[in-house]
């Protein structure tokens, strides 16, 4: 369990997706300058990366490797990908249409997220079990989702700020992002694995 | 010469990064040094080319409903065909983009491109506006890598695959690594957006002379 809260901590702090990966800029750009659109973004992004990992690393182990189609990774994931998303979308409109007019329209967009291929990718290069990638995709979903509420209260504020015209909008907000970054830096310091007693 | 125009507008009036603010993940992760960037560049150019190409050939064969999975197997297949290429001959190159490289299926440009471009138009349009963006794509990477690796390292055009090791600027003890971090990618294409913008305001503002307002703050 240890080694689980190990790469759940790094995934969400140490290793963000969006700000130690640069992975996710166009969603969390497009999506961050309201706090409601950035709320519901943010609960798909973190179911959709937990089943995506899931769902790919099973493909992975279970159905490429055994019939040496291992080059058809990049190809074989984005599919899956795509058609995970297509199905959630469907499941989550029947299931309960308060919650699809709530994630609905973000859902199409994820399949576009670099973040939720990235992990499954990232998850197979560093030789993941089933566990650990679960964890990994739902740790990277969490960590994307609070930089995103983050960045969406700050724009909230700045909405009112007076600022120079040629900063105003998507280059301050790209300051502000190396910001963050450079703040998030700090938890690279960190040593997870004395921290549980590894 | 319409084709031509088609080519011409990716590189600037229409270029992917700058105006159309596509593709950011892959600009600001790859560009830490010019080398980097250049190959980033050619690899998404060759897939750009290649989807624009097959998707175009196949536009009146691909059901409307459901275009983005075929644009998508297109796609991969190219980025498929870069990965195993830059693993063969380029290992280093490689294994800094690493995770980039498979990433090229999901930069909005390729996607957008076939689906507002190529789908509409005939096969040359189609590949000289693949051509057109994908070399905007690269000459955004290459500017951006421009500034950020000489500052990161101290010196330029450093690259390893080719046994060259850079021309010194000035002594590495000088040099800010923090700008080859990520934090360095957002700031980097943030102050050059900036700068972009503040020369468009400066522009119009000296065509309408009358206007009275005071200049935009510089970078």
């Amino acid at each position: 369990m240890k080694e689980m809260m190990v790469i759940l901590l790094s995934t969400i702090l140490v290793n963000n997706y969006m700000l130690a990966r640069i992975m996710g800029t166009c969603p969390f750009i497009g999506v961050s300058n309201q706090f409601e659109t950035a709320t519901g973004m943010a609960a798909a992004v973190i179911f959709v990366m937990s089943l995506a990992s899931a769902v790919t690393w099973l493909v992975q182990n279970y159905l490429l490797n055994p019939l040496n189609l291992g080059f058809l990774q990049t190809v074989a994931f984005i599919l899956v990908i795509a058609a995970l998303v297509q199905l959630i979308e469907m499941i989550i409109l029947k299931m309960s249409p308060s919650l699809y007019r709530g994630l609905g329209i973000y859902l199409p967009l994820i399949t576009t997220n670099c973040a939720v291929l990235g992990v499954a990718v990232i998850n197979i290069r560093d030789g993941y079990n089933f566990i650990e990638a679960v964890f990994s995709g739902t740790g990277g979903g969490i960590g994307f989702a609070l930089v995103l509420i983050a960045m969406a209260a700050l724009r909230e504020k700045l909405n009112t700020a007076p600022v120079a015209k040629s900063f105003k909008g998507f280059p301050l907000t790209l300051i502000i992002t190396a910001q963050m970054a450079m703040a998030f830096l700090g938890f690279s310091g960190f040593n997870l694995e004395k921290l549980f007693g590894l | 010469m319409s084709a031509l125009n088609e080519f011409k507008k990716g590189l600037w009036a229409e270029s992917p990064v700058f105006v159309l603010l596509l593709g950011m993940c892959p600009t600001m992760a790859t560009s830490t040094t010019v080398m980097n960037g250049l190959g980033m560049g050619i690899a998404a150019t060759f897939v750009l080319l290649g989807s624009n190409l097959f998707v175009s050939l196949l536009r009146k064969v691909i059901p409307d409903k459901i275009r983005i999975p075929c644009f998508i197997v297109v796609i991969a297949t190219f980025v498929t065909i870069v990965d195993l290429m830059m693993s063969a001959y380029l290992p280093d190159l490689h294994k800094v983009l690493g995770v980039f490289v498979p990433l090229i299926v999901v930069n909005c440009i390729i996607l957008a491109r076939a689906e507002a471009f190529a789908y509409k138009n005939n096969v040359l349009n189609s590949v000289m506006d693949g051509l057109g963006m994908g070399i905007g794509f690269t000459l955004a990477l290459i500017i951006l890598a421009t500034i950020r690796e000489p500052i990161a390292t101290g010196r330029i055009l450093n690259a390893p695959d080719f046994g060259f090791g850079g021309l010194a600027l000035f002594p590495a003890k000088f040099a800010a690594g923090l700008i080859s971090q990520p934090v360095g990618g957002f700031m980097t294409l943030g102050f050059v957006l900036a700068a972009i913008n503040g020369l468009a305001n400066r522009k119009k503002m000296r065509q309408d002379a009358a206007c009275g307002c005071p200049a935009p703050k510089e970078v």
